[in-house]
């Protein structure tokens, strides 16, 4: 069989680009298959000389340590594997509220970089160019244990408008509890929503009819906050009780204490992203040709106008690529979290690593984790940017 | 971008507005009173921070914390007789810098600026005294490099390039050591510590993962299936992990990898996991500017016959190459400030360093002082490394092609 097609190409098989393409890809899959078994091999060995097994039953076993703060119910005598689940909500959380807060800051400080005011412009620019160069985690630790963790103590706690306490021991704020009517009231929110799901679709559908596109973002949390307004009057009982943080003893009741672990991560990631955002902010803006600009001056639109019609459409194409891997950046140093104490998946993978001496399954668990949530946010940000696309077509 | 400086510097500027003071004030900060509003919020705001800034750095900041472990900070641990090695490799860098600037830049105006930010660089190694001596030995190499690159640039340019290259393994060797008995003698990389130990894995860092980087990106645009997926998955899979995860692995599982009875100590196993780190995203670098490379180069490459190896070789990586060199910069000071993280994983380097100052007694309640200093020196570095890029991007005109 090969000699006749050998003869049919009159070219030695050793040089036939077709044999040699299957011939090198074969090659390089046994290296590196090879160079995997004799790694793996190497762990088999050590791992049996040392008498640690490989498996996952330690998730079931007692974690038999405290979590700094939880969002679900956790206790000393909770299994390693809901300790996880703690640390993996923790770096949402943490993760979550980041990229909303970074992306707004950033979008101020990118477009005050561009202003004409003197001082306003040169004030985001040493913003930027400090924040940039140096480390996260040195800026993360600087806040936790320069700025946070000497905050006066609780009984001599300062206090700001509010009433906000700043102590040591954390930040306490007003919050709203949920009173007798919450359980007939949250299904007004729910409503609410709807409302203004389907005023900002019937306007999109208008707009795109008559070619004048009303402030979506404008009417849709209006229609919102109407519904909110009249349930607040319609519904029997006190929807939401408000709760102020009053200091007892050694502690505040009421109100809402955010750790200043938490406090020192989540700030720290969000301005040091929201320098790199406010870059690529600017960076989208300036993409957009002067032309562009003047034309719309031109027809007579109003700065307004210009931004929203003309310049945001086309710097937002711009801007989302580069945006989705600061939100990337992002969820992975949430992992620095646990330089201040935060306990984050990472944290927690390390101290049950520590206790249990699993390391292999506890750094796929952690890569696992970390993987998930990069696929999910750039299959996220993918989607919107796919979607802008086809709109402004 | 097209418009050259001569053709632009013939055309006249056009007249400027008379500008007294005032009247800069109003243009540039009282345009209206929405403007003049943000102004005096900006004004408030900057005030706020600076005063009291200002005023703990001259009253009562405990700066000496700095100066007494400057040696510390510097190089931590690294035998007190040996530090002259140091100093060698910075007389090196200021000879290949010197040459570089002269091959690339030229300009003198620029010669002297780094002629007077090296000493401030080097006064930040350290107080200890004959330190002089080296500043001056670091002026006069870095004169000189000059100085023959613009005796015979055509020359030079290739010697600079190639000492540029051979610079980095060579530090490391002389840092290294060798045998105790030699000329060198070998200092055990757990005495490395502080600046010098986080300059160090950047540049190991950078060094080794180039070559894996390059032929990673290179799988990645192969039309070989089996090595093309091999690459998207050792890519996509570090570049979607914090580096934290990989360093941990690094310290707790490397060993077990490797057969038993060799054991590599803490900094190695920092330096395999930046490696490996490294080599993914130096693999994305250099694929950007592969794809920058006009398709009819590979078409005029097999047009003239040469074999795939030969076209890389010789046509592709040499322009891929060139392009990506500020590319490169930019992703060596990404490593330089992600080279802390090794101090969460129990390393010496700068942070590590100042956290073990900050946990002696004596210098308890000096945060603030030590990671003031930090944050500089980080940001020293940074800014004049993308200084330095953006002047390299200009010089090698990339893009303009």
């Amino acid at each position: 069989m090969t000699t006749t097609s050998s003869e049919q190409h009159a070219v030695p098989f050793w040089r036939d680009e077709r044999y040699l393409q299957v011939l090198a890809q074969i090659l390089v899959v046994a290296i590196i298959a090879g160079t995997l078994y004799y790694l793996a091999n190497n762990l088999v060995t050590a791992l049996a000389a040392q008498n640690i097994p490989i498996g996952f039953d330690f998730l079931r076993l007692t974690a038999g340590f405290d979590i700094g703060e939880s969002s679900i119910a956790y206790s000393r005598a909770s299994t390693n594997a809901q300790a996880l689940l703690v640390g993996v909500l923790n770096t949402l959380r943490v993760s979550f509220l980041g990229i909303i807060f970074s992306t707004i800051l950033g979008a101020i400080v990118g477009v005050a970089r561009l202003s004409n005011n003197w001082l306003v412009n040169k004030l985001a620019g040493i913003y930027v160019e400090i924040l940039r160069n140096i480390p996260l985690l040195v800026f993360l630790i600087f806040l936790y244990s320069a700025a946070f963790v000497k905050l006066p103590r609780i009984t001599e706690a300062l206090e700001l408008p509010g009433p906000i306490y700043l102590t040591n021991r954390g930040f306490f704020v007003p919050w709203a509890e949920p009173g007798d009517g919450w359980s007939t009231y949250r299904w007004v929110l729910w409503v609410g929503l709807l409302v203004a799901i389907v005023v900002a679709w019937v306007l999109r559908r208008q707009g795109q009819r008559t070619g004048r596109m009303p402030l979506i973002l404008l009417w849709a949390p209006l229609a919102f906050v109407v519904v909110a307004l009249l349930g607040w009057f319609i519904v029997p009982g006190q929807p939401l009780v408000s709760s102020i943080p009053v200091l007892e003893g050694r502690n505040f009741t009421g109100g809402n204490g955010l750790t200043p672990e938490f406090m020192a991560v989540l700030l720290g990631l969000v301005v040091y992203t929201s320098a790199f955002i406010a870059e690529v902010v600017r960076a989208g803006i300036q993409a957009v040709s002067k032309g562009q600009r003047e034309a719309a001056t031109a027809l007579g639109l109003s700065g307004f106008q210009t931004l929203r019609l003309v310049i945001l459409p086309q710097a937002q194409r711009v801007i989302i690529p580069p945006l989705t891997s600061q939100y990337l950046n992002l969820t992975k140093n949430s992992s620095l979290a646990v330089a201040a104490g935060y306990p984050d998946v990472y944290a927690i993978g390390r101290t049950i690593q520590n206790q249990s001496g699993r390391s292999i399954e506890i750094i796929a668990l952690m890569m696992i984790v970390y993987l998930a949530f990069s696929l999910g946010t750039s299959l996220f940000m993918n989607w919107y940017n796919k979607r802008i696309r086809l709109v402004e077509r | 971008m097209t418009t050259s400086a001569s053709s632009r510097s013939d055309v006249l500027p056009p007249p400027s507005e008379r500008y007294t003071l005032l009247g800069w004030f109003r243009k540039n900060l009282f345009g209206s009173w929405l403007d003049a509003l943000l102004t005096l919020i900006a004004l408030a705001f900057a005030v706020a921070i600076l005063v009291p800034t200002v005023r703990w750095a001259t009253t009562s900041a405990r700066w000496e914390v700095i100066p007494n472990n400057v040696e510390l900070f510097m190089f931590g641990s690294y035998p007190r007789d040996q530090v002259w090695r140091l100093w060698l490799c910075l007389w090196l860098l200021a000879l290949v810098t010197g040459m570089l600037w002269g091959v690339y830049v030229r300009r003198r105006s620029f010669m002297s600026l780094f002629l007077i930010a090296l000493p401030v660089l080097g006064m930040l190694f350290t107080f200890a005294s004959g330190v002089w001596v080296h500043y001056a030995a670091m002026i006069v190499a870095g004169l000189a490099g000059w100085a023959l690159a613009r005796w015979r640039p055509r020359l030079m340019s290739s010697v600079a390039l190639v000492g540029t290259l051979l610079f980095f393994p060579l530090v490391i060797l002389i840092i290294r050591g060798f045998s105790e008995e030699s000329f060198l003698p070998g200092v055990a990389t757990n005495l490395w510590g502080g600046l010098m130990l986080s300059l160090l894995i950047s540049v190991v860092g950078i060094v080794f993962s180039f070559p894996f980087g390059v032929l990673l990106a290179l799988g990645r645009q192969s039309n070989l299936p089996a090595v093309r997926t091999l690459s998207i998955l050792y890519i996509e899979i570090i570049r979607g992990v914090p580096l934290i995860t990989l360093l941990f692995m690094g310290q707790v599982m490397l060993n077990f990898f490797l057969p038993s009875g060799i054991v590599v100590d803490r900094v190695i196993r920092a330096m395999v996991a930046v490696v490996m780190f490294a080599a993914a995203y130096l693999a994305e670098n250099v694929r950007g500017g592969l794809q920058a490379i006009p398709k009819g180069q590979y078409e005029a490459a097999d047009a003239v016959g040469l074999s795939g190896f030969h076209k890389m070789t010789f046509i592709i990586l040499p322009q891929a190459l060139r392009a990506v060199i500020p590319v490169l910069v930019g992703q060596f000071i990404g490593l330089f400030k992600d080279t802390t993280l090794v101090a969460l994983v129990g390393l010496l380097d700068l942070l590590g360093i100042a956290r073990g100052v900050l946990a002696n007694p004596a210098w308890i309640g000096t945060q603030l002082e030590v990671y003031l200093f930090l944050a500089f020196i980080y940001w020293i570095f940074s800014y004049a490394m993308s200084y330095a890029s953006r002047r390299l991007e200009v010089a090698l005109g990339v893009g303009e092609r």
